[in-house]
């Protein structure tokens, strides 16, 4: 147990580094509701990028801001896929996402990962020093909410929301609904290739496996904040909040299990549980009360005609 | 205003569910023209309106705004010259988006959208005005969820959306359908209020022919993708549901006649 509150900071660390990526899916998933699986890719180029072009001495900021970048494209090449090809949410998302592979490869120059050590390169976040790590993530998702918060309140932002809510409605008031699906894509796929980047310097190396699943995180955390916070917070900006919170917790959580002593080989599995259970969750709920509403009805049904 | 040039439209071509929806439609509209669409299921009157919204695109012909021709513009740069109610409350606004971010979306139809306020404070005060003539105590929701109104506040809110930036075309189908009788006169109402009030031109489809021959100034009547009828002026005002139900069965029994021709 002690050890468990031991790693719990590393593991708040790391749960908000996922947050971020988390607030990325939440713009595809929910304001646009598109079922984003570029983000395996991206959170891959994210790091990519990132640990080549510090490895290579620039700037741990500019290096960042090239990882944006790159994630943007990703986004934009899966915005294409689905708007001019015509091709169906999800299967855009897997297509970029395969590509991506290669991509990263190409990017890490033909090896499978690469390292950013803390002691050769000044980075922004690191697991050998946690508590500057926390601080440097929290900064970055007031940060990133703060400008999220304000973007979607802007005459762009909201078009983005009319598209996901009601396409129909969107084009009837003259909004060009690929032209926003594109610019959410990039905007998301952004968000996530900084996490990505984030996440290569916390660990200390990119490796071009190292999205794998991440998506799946990403919905994890986007669920269980709104399972967790979900009547408490209904503001914009604090539904943006409650997900990156959803991320502190799924990694506390994953934290525990290991503790407990699960197999991290059975991780992904145990990942994939949990999410169909949480996403199984609203569904069963509806269900239920939509069985319980019958019985009473059916029962007073019988009262009145036994009266 | 608007001009409709030997417009066709089938759907499927060429497989066995090929429906010919559009047979050559003529029709000129002038302005401050508010003519009613009458006609039976599958007459083709919402593809009309969908093909003059752009919702499709047309197989020949010509639709022409204001002067301008729009066949080959898509449905959002059509929006620009066009207001739309829906037959489905649920089409005409964004559910999951406060009715004062709805009514900023469509102030702004037809502009550019950068990163400017989505809603000024000025609008906010603008629209509680409007909200407020509409008399269902909406003035004070404005930061409420659309999704939480009825079917009849949505629809209401809906007109106000389509006529708050004045369109070239108002396109109405079968606005009032999906709503029970006396709020379905209440958004009928407002309508002719809303019309008359900037002298929007109108096309409304309807499937009562009592509001058909009682609003607006003109009425066509369609059958099997054709314009089979269209009255204007004193001639419409005299008009009862008789004359319509004759005309309707005189279209029919041509029909049969047509039929019986062929097969013999």
């Amino acid at each position: 147990m002690l050890a468990f509150f031991n790693s719990l900071p590393g593991a708040v660390a790391q749960g908000i580094i996922w947050g971020i990526m988390a607030i990325g899916v939440f713009i595809t998933f929910r304001l646009l509701d598109f079922a984003d699986l570029t983000v395996d890719g991206t959170f891959g180029v994210g790091g990519a990028v990132l640990a080549v072009c510090v490895a290579s001495g620039m700037n741990v900021g500019l290096a960042m801001l090239i990882s944006f970048a790159a994630g943007c494209l990703a986004g934009l090449a899966t915005g294409i896929f689905h708007t001019c090809f015509g091709i169906p949410a999800i299967l855009s998302g897997i297509l970029t996402q395969l590509a991506l592979y290669s991509v990263n490869l190409r990017i890490m120059g033909g090896k499978a990962n690469t390292a950013v050590s803390a002691k050769n390169h000044s980075l922004l976040i690191t697991l050998s020093n946690i508590p500057q790590s926390l601080i440097v993530g929290a900064v970055f998702v007031v940060v990133l909410i703060a400008v999220l918060y304000w973007f979607f309140g802007t005459e762009l932002g909201h078009s983005i929301r009319a598209t996901g809510c009601n396409s129909n409605m969107a084009r009837a008031n003259g909004i060009n609904t690929n032209f926003n699906t594109i610019i959410a894509l990039v905007l998301s796929n952004g968000i996530v290739g900084v996490s990505g980047g984030l996440y290569a310097q916390y660990t200390g190396f990119a490796d071009v496996n190292m999205g794998r699943g991440a998506i799946v995180i990403g919905l994890a955390a986007v669920i269980i904040g709104e399972v967790v916070f979900g009547k408490l917070l209904k503001n914009f900006a604090l539904r943006l909040l409650a997900v990156s919170f959803g991320g502190v917790i799924y990694y506390i959580v994953i934290t525990f299990v290991l503790r407990l002593g699960l197999n991290s080989n059975d991780l992904k599995l145990f990942t994939a549980l949990v999410v169909a259970l949480f996403l199984g969750v609203p569904f069963w709920k509806g269900k239920i009360t939509q069985k319980k509403l019958g019985r009473k009805n059916s029962e007073s049904v019988e009262v009145t005609t036994d009266a | 205003m608007l001009e409709v040039k030997g417009v066709h439209k089938t759907f499927n071509p060429g497989t066995i569910n090929e429906k010919k929806a559009l047979r050559g439609i003529d029709l000129v509209l002038n302005e401050g023209d508010f003519v009613t669409v009458i006609g039976g299921n599958g007459a083709g009157k919402s593809t009309l309106l969908n093909m003059i919204a752009g919702v499709y695109p047309v197989d020949c012909g010509n639709i022409i705004i204001d002067g301008k021709d729009v066949t080959k513009f898509p449905e959002y740069k059509r929006a620009a010259f066009l207001g739309r109610v829906f037959q489905d409350p649920m089409t005409g606004t964004a559910a999951d988006m406060q009715i004062d971010e709805n009514l900023a979306i469509a102030s702004r139809r037809g502009k550019f959208r950068g990163l400017g306020i989505g809603v000024k404070r000025k609008e906010k005060a603008k629209y509680r005005e409007i909200l407020a003539s509409l008399g269902l105590g909406l003035e004070d929701r404005l930061t409420s969820k659309v999704g939480l109104l009825s079917g009849g506040q949505r629809q209401a809110i809906t007109l106000l959306m389509a006529t708050l930036k004045k369109p070239k075309l108002l396109l109405l189908d079968e606005h009032t359908a999906a709503l029970d009788p006396k709020t379905a006169k209440k958004v009928l109402d407002l309508t002719q209020d809303i019309v008359a009030k900037d002298n929007i031109t109108t096309l409304m489809i309807t499937h009562n022919m009592k509001d058909a021959i009682r609003v607006g100034n003109r009425l066509i009547m369609m059958n099997d993708g054709k314009i089979i009828y269209d009255v204007s002026g004193e001639e419409k005002k005299k008009l009862t549901t008789a004359d319509l139900l004759k005309k309707f069965s005189e279209t029919n029994g041509e029909e049969f006649a047509n039929d019986r021709m062929i097969l013999n």
